[in-house]
């Protein structure tokens, strides 16, 4: 089961870094507290430092993804400003699978950063 | 069950996803106001950066469906509210399909039944026809001897061998005498074919007993026919030609025994014997017996592998049995695969259909791949305004595709429906003669078939428009319905070579259907050097009991007083002028009831020995058979009274024969032995006293085939036919002749009374088919590439309107146009018949072996059809011309 959207025109490929980003992303914010779709949207871009550009609305599809393989779940709420909000929470499963996910990109990313590293300090290592 | 739970809570997830998508449309507008936008700033700012709601949320949607089931899902309700839209399009490709699978399907089911499954038993590869051959005096299948057999038994490359003899017998029941099928076999035989009988038992294959076993098998249709389905029917009695048999087995009412010809394979009982005692001759390696033999082959052993050892089998014998294997007849046994005795002789002609049908579904494809090209042009603003809004190309691809296999789907099972409801009729069609006729059915391996062909060619030939179509320029088309864009004029062009590969299709059809139509007629006005009309054949025949004393007709004279009596009994039927008799082998094209075995031939002072003598057709005939047969005497003189039993044995040749074996030499008054069979009851020296015109009894499309004819009244034979000219009424006439032979005696059957002219028809009844069938697809051919250049002629008329127009305006005279537009459809048609020609000259060498007095690059069928096709197509293209021509001007450009 693709983890992208599945019609990705040359936008979605800037924005999507890579397969499963944007869920990692959603996973890790709802780790922190329990959000609903607008104030995830908000959360993102505030705290990327407004780096990455994601369209909100590509957000949902994500979700809908997440929600269904159990690793968040859903519920309509009443939010401080007094909106009928659907907020979602990670589960355990989420938990779990938002740690494998971070250690393999981790991985990656070492990975990534040893064969981006300037020629001299490759010796050192 | 996972997707079960989803299935049920997904529209509760849809119904939450669309409202939260608006709630955070809201909720963003607000924030949006806050900063100080106005309502309409902050609504279309929020809705930019939420991206497109419409494909947002049928993604979000996609996470809870089967993408690939439930889009196609989609596509097809889609695709039939389309179908349904335009229902005049969508009939004319559901027919056309229709047509182009029906047909094949048909064709393949025949192929299906004979070609692929030719033998209905268990491991049908294991079994072979044993052949032996004597190459170096040109005598093919000169049969086996009981040691031969017997060797080849013990060679271990076998797991059983049988020899197989087919015949007729009478059956004697308290009813009247009935004719049977029935073949004489070793007791090993069923083991060879691997059936086992439904009732009973077949027999023992280890049995030795050297003559007949008391015990027959008979078949599921004669125990219904004769004994009613009897559940008691084992060990009940049966007088076969005056002979007390047992039944033993009765067997499947699917079985159906292998042979040559529809009669053996229509064969009703099996009798059983090792050959080697009475009535057959003794056991010698020189006797060989003119029976089939078949055999399965070790398992796993492979048909080379088998030859291989036969072979080395065959190099010992000869060394070791060096007198009975002379070295000038080179003796060899060739393992020919059972299937190929089956359908060899039928293969070429239903390759030939298969082709031909083939051809005619590319044409219907091609044709319904120009409708759906037609159509994209129409449907450019959908398919426009459906980009627009955000639609994947390859989202588009699937769509168009969907459409196309839906109405090439509805066209193959409407084709298959059509085909299925009109079984009765079409297998009436079928020759008799064709192998495993009772097994072809509309199965649903046939209904398999059917459907792939049609999801195949909706792939193929749907894929093309599809690709073009959803290629549109969106912008250039939503501005001016894509009339001279860039896809358009690509499709026009595809749709044009469409239409040029279609008339080539066509014209190759059309040409191996003339060819085919004109080696017919000569066949059938061929100069037959016979006289058919106004005669009528019927057959009967003698009880042929094991026991040579119990039968009356042993001696010629016997049975000679019993002919003369008969014949003389028919006479006084009212109508009839002549009568003659002869044996099976002599009805003039009876291919199919007899199974012809050639006599060897000894001229007076050949030094060959008797194994190794050239073979001739010979034939038993009484003295009348000539006259009634208006066959003309060359030289000499025909027989007459005085030639009996008694008087020495005389022979009559025809040209052909005296052409091969005394050329440049007067025949007559040449002596010669005859072996085999004929030469094993008088083996005395026989005299040519006679030379008649060849004649095409033996073969329609061969005049030179050697015949001699011998005297019945000296050579007498058990299955006879009789031959009756005059004014007789073929449906009664048999009743009548029953009676006449039951006053001489009551106990002789009579069957299969027709006249030779339907004797005649149906010796040319596969050709007959295959140039039905091959004229009937071509002339569906025709039709459809009619079809095709009416409707490009029609759509370029269309697209040039504006340029006609203009013309017109400008003063070009109305001729002009008209003479313009033919000039595009001649065009295209010129260019079909050049690639058509080329097919076509192809096709026509590859299917030589199937003409007859034809050459395959005819000059007269090539140039007639081609004329034929040219004039079709400038016939289509004639209504969109006079349409043009009558083009007015002034509407045309104003409704631009």
């Amino acid at each position: 089961m693709s983890t992208m959207p599945s019609h990705s025109s040359k936008q979605n490929e800037q924005r999507d870094l890579f397969r499963g980003a944007l869920e990692m992303m959603v996973l890790g914010s709802l780790q922190r507290e329990p959000m609903h779709g607008y104030a995830l949207a908000q959360n993102i871009k505030q705290r990327s430092n407004h780096l990455l550009q994601v369209e909100e609305g590509s957000l949902y599809p994500a979700l809908q993804r997440l929600l269904r393989d159990g690793l968040l779940t859903a519920a309509w709420e009443i939010s401080a400003s007094n909106r009928k909000v659907r907020t979602y929470r990670i589960t355990a499963a989420g938990r779990k699978h938002l740690e494998r996910e971070r250690s393999s990109f981790e991985r990656m990313l070492e990975g990534i950063t040893l064969v981006l590293a300037p020629a001299g300090s490759q010796g050192a290592l | 069950m996972n997707w079960l739970k989803h299935l049920a809570r997904r529209r509760r997830h849809f119904n939450d996803l669309s409202k939260e998508i608006k709630q955070h449309l809201a909720e963003k507008t607000d924030a949006l106001m806050a900063e100080g936008m106005s309502r309409a700033q902050a609504e279309l700012a929020a809705q930019r950066e939420f991206g497109n709601v419409t494909r947002i949320e049928e993604d979000g949607r996609e996470a809870w469906m089967w993408p690939l089931v439930e889009n196609f899902l989609f596509d097809l309700r889609y695709a039939f509210r389309i179908l349904r839209r335009s229902p005049g399009f969508s009939l004319i490709a559901i027919a056309t399909m229709a047509l182009g699978v029906g047909a094949t399907t048909a064709i393949y089911s025949v192929v299906d039944a004979t070609l692929l499954h030719p033998l209905p038993y268990p491991n049908p590869s294991q079994l072979v026809r044993i052949e032996a051959n004597l190459p170096g005096v040109g005598a093919h299948d000169i049969g086996m001897s009981i040691p031969e057999l017997r060797d080849l038994q013990n060679s271990g490359t076998f797991q059983y061998v049988s020899l197989s003899f087919f015949g007729t017998n009478v059956f004697t029941s308290s009813a009247q005498p009935m004719r049977i099928r029935s073949k004489s076999v070793s007791p090993s035989y069923f083991a060879v074919l691997g059936v086992n009988a439904q009732l009973g038992h077949t027999f023992d294959p280890h049995d030795t007993t050297p003559g007949f076993l008391p015990d027959v098998v008979i078949s599921d249709g004669l125990w219904k026919s004769a004994f009613g389905g009897d559940p008691h029917i084992l060990g009940k009695t049966m007088r076969l030609d005056n002979d007390l048999y047992h039944v033993a087995g009765v067997m499947p009412a699917s079985f159906r025994d292998q042979g040559q010809t529809s009669e053996e394979r229509g064969t009703d009982l099996w009798a059983a014997g090792g050959f080697s005692g009475p009535p057959a001759p003794p056991p010698l390696r020189a006797a060989r017996l003119p029976f089939e033999t078949i055999a399965r082959l070790q398992p796993g052993l492979s048909p080379a592998a088998a030859q291989a050892r036969v072979d080395a089998l065959v190099a010992t014998l000869k060394k070791q049995y060096a007198g009975d294997y002379p070295s000038q007849g080179a003796w060899t046994i060739h393992l020919v695969p059972l299937s190929e005795t089956m359908v060899g002789n039928v293969r070429p002609t239903l390759i030939l259909l298969f082709c031909a049908v083939g051809l005619l579904l590319l044409i219907s494809c091609v044709n319904v791949a120009h409708l759906l090209l037609a159509r994209a042009s129409a449907r450019g603003r959908e398919i426009a305004v459906r980009q627009a809004l955000g639609a994947a190309r390859m989202r588009l691809i699937r769509q168009l595709l969907t459409e196309s296999l839906l109405l090439f789907v509805l066209g193959g099972i409407s084709g298959f429906a059509v085909l299925f409801g009109a079984r009765k009729f079409l297998l009436r069609v079928i020759p008799e003669s064709l192998p495993r006729l009772t097994d072809i059915s509309i199965s649903w391996g046939v209904l398999a078939f059917a459907v792939a062909v049609s999801v195949a060619a909706g792939t193929i030939f749907g894929l093309a428009p599809a690709w073009l179509t959803s290629r549109l320029a969106v912008a250039a088309t939503l501005k001016q319905e894509g009339r001279g864009s860039n896809g358009s004029r690509r499709r026009s062009s595809l749709r044009q070579v469409l239409v040029i590969g279609e008339l080539a299709l066509s014209l190759v059809l059309m040409i191996a259907a003339g060819l085919l139509l004109r080696s017919f007629w000569d066949l059938y006005k061929v100069p037959l050097g016979f006289n058919p009309t106004q005669v009528v054949a019927i057959q009967t025949s003698l009880p042929n009991p094991n026991d040579p004393k119990t039968d009356i007709y042993r001696t010629a004279t016997q049975e000679g007083v019993m002919l003369h009596a008969v014949q003389h009994r028919m006479r006084t039927i009212p109508g009839v002028e002549e009568t003659a008799v002869s044996d099976l082998a002599a009805l003039p094209l009876g291919h199919a009831q007899s199974d012809r075995r050639m006599t060897p031939m000894l001229r007076e002072g050949e030094k060959a020995q008797g194994n190794q003598a050239p073979l001739i057709d010979a034939l038993i005939v009484s003295p009348e058979y000539f006259h009634l047969l208006g066959m003309t005497l060359l030289r000499g003189r025909l027989f007459v009274e005085q030639d009996l039993e008694t008087t020495p044995l005389v022979a009559v040749i025809n040209q052909a024969a005296a052409r091969t074996y005394w050329p440049g030499q007067n025949p007559v008054g040449a002596r010669v032995h005859l072996l085999g069979r004929l030469g094993r009851a008088r083996p005395d020296w026989t005299t040519i006293v006679g030379v008649i015109t060849d004649a095409r009894t033996e073969s329609l499309a061969d005049a030179g085939i050697p015949q001699m004819y011998v005297d019945i009244y000296q050579r007498p034979f058990k299955f006879l036919t009789f031959y009756l000219r005059g004014h007789v009424d073929p449906a009664t006439i048999s009743a009548q002749v029953h009676a006449q032979l039951q006053t001489v005696d009551a106990e002789l059957p009579v069957f299969g009374a027709e006249t030779l002219r339907d004797v005649l028809s149906s010796s040319l009844s596969v050709r007959r088919f295959s140039m039905e069938m091959v004229a009937l697809f071509a002339a569906a051919a025709l039709l459809l590439a009619g079809l095709g250049i009416y409707g490009i002629i029609s759509f370029l008329v269309h697209e040039r309107s504006r340029e006609i127009a203009i013309r017109l305006a400008l003063g070009a005279p109305r001729r002009n146009i008209l003479r313009m537009v033919l000039r595009q459809g001649l065009g295209l048609a010129v260019a079909g018949a050049g690639v058509g020609l080329v097919g076509a000259l192809i096709v026509a060498r590859l299917m030589a072996r199937l003409l007859y007095g034809v050459s395959p690059y005819d000059l007269f069928t090539f140039a007639g059809v081609t004329a034929v096709l040219t004039a079709v197509a400038i016939a289509a293209s004639y209504a969109p011309a006079l349409r043009a021509m009558r083009l007015d001007p002034n509407g045309t450009l104003h409704a631009e």
